[in-house]
């Protein structure tokens, strides 16, 4: 099937829409949020008509229902990535609550080796210090939780190109097992700098998070090579694909991770809804990050076992609707076709980089140059800051955001405070493009003149 | 266009020329506050005397990095309270806070607010609200702190 853009955005009623008094809309935030096709928008509504029960609880009809709509969209997220069994599936809020799962449950895992070995209550031993649990992580080193748990000497490794949901949770997980965190730099022209890998990724290494495509820069990370090095040393590896998961084919098995988190909102589906990817094995070992109901196998009043991955992770009514939302929103992407979605960006994004870049003083944040980059194209303005140009965009119609986008780090780097974002996405037009170097240049003559 | 109800003559020429900029000696207080939604920041420095048994604004100095409406608000800001005593000062502050929350049906107060009216169509805008008030809520906060260095 060919990729025809006009057919596509007739999918998405949004954007028949008028903004600021009568202007069409040009959306260019979709790595912020996508917009919703009406397939997406028609399955919520067939849901809750229809289908609306809780699942996996109700032995009726609907409950029936809801559970193979809820647990079919847990399939077709496997098949999307391509995980080896829908079990390596988790539901979570959000990609940041998929990331915090594995940083709380390997704080769980930690505290629970301190535990074991010293015979004390863990929590006494975490207040008393990290030189207790260090000495007794090496020691329980062999116990079932002994690769997810962590204390002084042991090492996190992430890199300065991390949305901020990748580097808070490592900091938290570090401040409560007192092991220590690193980071990869990022090159001046955008790239992530690995020159000191085998100094950064040692023995003393236990996760390496790292993200497949940037937010800010659109960088597509080499997660295999990392990932690689990672495992030599015995480490995990965390993918956060909440940027490249929506725009380009991912296999979960190529990029050599271990757990790879991506989220609904940002790919056409509802917001609430995230998944957490893990090999089976991992998630079968891993302690559980939050207790209650749907995630126990028995319960008394002294301790309690768990279900199996990976309902032992999914505590609680899940946000059902939403899952089946994402499963459309899967069908959606799959039915287009993931390859198809990342050649038409491709052109969209050489057009656009082509655009921008012949503006005088507008510089563009990371590669220049299409190739192993998203359509995320952050860039600044000579003069003008990026409240400023995203206010007289949207006085034209046109959406972006402006601001840090959660990577603070990450401009700094750069020596920007803030920067403006065009994303581009499925439904976008190349003249949609234009519109925006116009909208800049409009920017431009305001403050100029003004 | 509408965005030229936020863009006044007034504010853009703060904003190009703006008052009082750069960090001065001597001063009472010193706060940093950011803008955690897109990390613009301000340094506040504020001097007070008394004059005649009365506290009031000797001098506000400021350092900022933002946008057209966060750099020209501080400097309207330390035109309407340098020299003001701090009731005074507190009064237009407490006017412009209300103006911002007004959704641009706010009818300011020119005589209080002078130059500050020209914010009136930011508060159309929720986002730029916090922009308009950063220098406000940091010239708040120094004020405060240095009274309480003072008592």
């Amino acid at each position: 099937m060919t990729f025809d853009v006009a057919r596509v955005r007739k999918d998405f009623p949004i954007l028949e829409r008028t903004i600021r008094g009568g202007q069409p809309l040009i959306y260019l935030d979709s790595a912020n949020t996508s917009q919703k096709p009406r397939q997406v928008l028609d399955t919520l509504a067939e849901f809750y008509e229809r289908h609306n029960a809780n699942i996996h609880r109700a032995s009726h009809q609907l409950g029936e229902e809801a559970t193979e709509a809820y647990e079919g969209a847990r399939i077709k997220a496997a098949e999307f990535i391509g995980a080896a069994s829908e079990a390596e599936v988790v539901f979570t809020k959000n990609i940041s609550e998929a990331i915090n799962l594995v940083a709380y449950s390997m704080g769980n895992a930690s505290a629970a080796a301190v535990g074991r070995v010293s015979g004390k209550a863990s929590a006494a031993v975490g207040r008393v210090s990290g030189k207790a649990s260090a000495a007794v992580g090496r020691v329980s080193g062999k116990a079932s939780t002994g690769r997810f748990s962590l204390g002084p000497g042991d090492e996190v490794v992430i890199t300065e190109m991390e949305h901020h949901s990748n580097i808070v949770p490592w900091q938290l997980l570090c401040q409560r097992t007192g092991a220590t965190l690193r980071w990869f730099g990022v090159t001046p022209d955008g790239r992530l700098d690995t020159s000191n890998i085998g100094d950064l990724i040692t023995e003393r290494t236990k996760v390496v998070a790292l993200v497949h495509q940037s937010n800010v820069l659109g960088t597509i990370n080499p997660v295999r090579l990392i990932a690689d090095a990672a495992h030599a040393a015995g480490a995990l590896v965390l993918v956060d694909a909440a940027q490249s998961v929506p725009h380009m084919p991912v296999d979960v098995a190529e990029l050599g991770a271990d757990f790879l988190g991506f989220t609904g909102h940002k790919m056409c589906g509802p917001t609430g809804i995230g998944v957490l990817w893990g090999r089976a094995e991992l998630l079968e070992e891993m302690p559980p990050f939050l207790g209650g109901g749907e995630m126990i196998e028995t319960v008394a009043m002294e301790r309690s076992t768990y279900a199996p991955p990976p309902h032992k992770f999914e505590a609680g009514t899940m946000p059902i609707a939403q899952a089946v939302g994402l499963g459309a929103a899967i069908d959606y992407l799959s039915e287009v076709g993931p390859d198809a979605i990342r050649a038409h960006e491709l052109i969209l994004l050489e057009h656009a980089l082509a655009a921008l870049g012949s503006i005088e003083g507008v510089r563009i944040l990371g590669p220049t140059l299409p190739d192993s980059r998203g359509s995320a194209i952050s860039f600044t303005v000579d003069g003008v800051h990026p409240h400023d140009v995203s206010q007289v965009l949207d006085d034209v119609g046109i959406e972006v955001r402006a601001g840090h986008h959660c990577a603070a780090p990450l401009h700094r780097a750069f020596g920007v405070q803030s920067s403006t974002r065009a994303s581009f996405y499925l439904y976008n037009a190349r003249e949609e493009a234009d519109a925006l170097a116009e909208g800049i240049r409009r920017a431009q003559r305001f403050f100029a003149d003004a | 266009m509408q965005f030229e109800s936020m863009y006044q003559e007034i504010i853009l020429d703060h904003y190009r020329h703006p008052h009082n900029r750069g960090l001065r000696e001597p001063y009472d207080a010193e706060v940093h506050h950011v803008n955690p939604l897109c990390g613009d920041e301000v340094t506040v420095r504020v001097s007070l005397k008394d004059v005649g048994g009365e506290p009031t604004v000797a001098d506000v100095s400021y350092d900022a990095l933002g946008c057209s409406i966060s750099q020209a608000s501080v400097s309207v800001m330390t035109d309407l309270t340098i020299g003001k005593s701090i009731d005074d000062a507190m009064t237009v502050c407490d006017e412009f806070l209300g103006l911002m929350r007004s959704k641009g049906a706010g009818e300011p107060d020119e005589d209080l607010l002078e130059d500050a009216v020209a914010f009136s169509g930011v508060s159309k805008y929720p986002a730029r609200i916090k922009c308009a008030l950063l220098g406000w809520m940091a010239w708040k906060d120094a004020t405060a702190r240095a009274l309480e260095e003072a008592s």
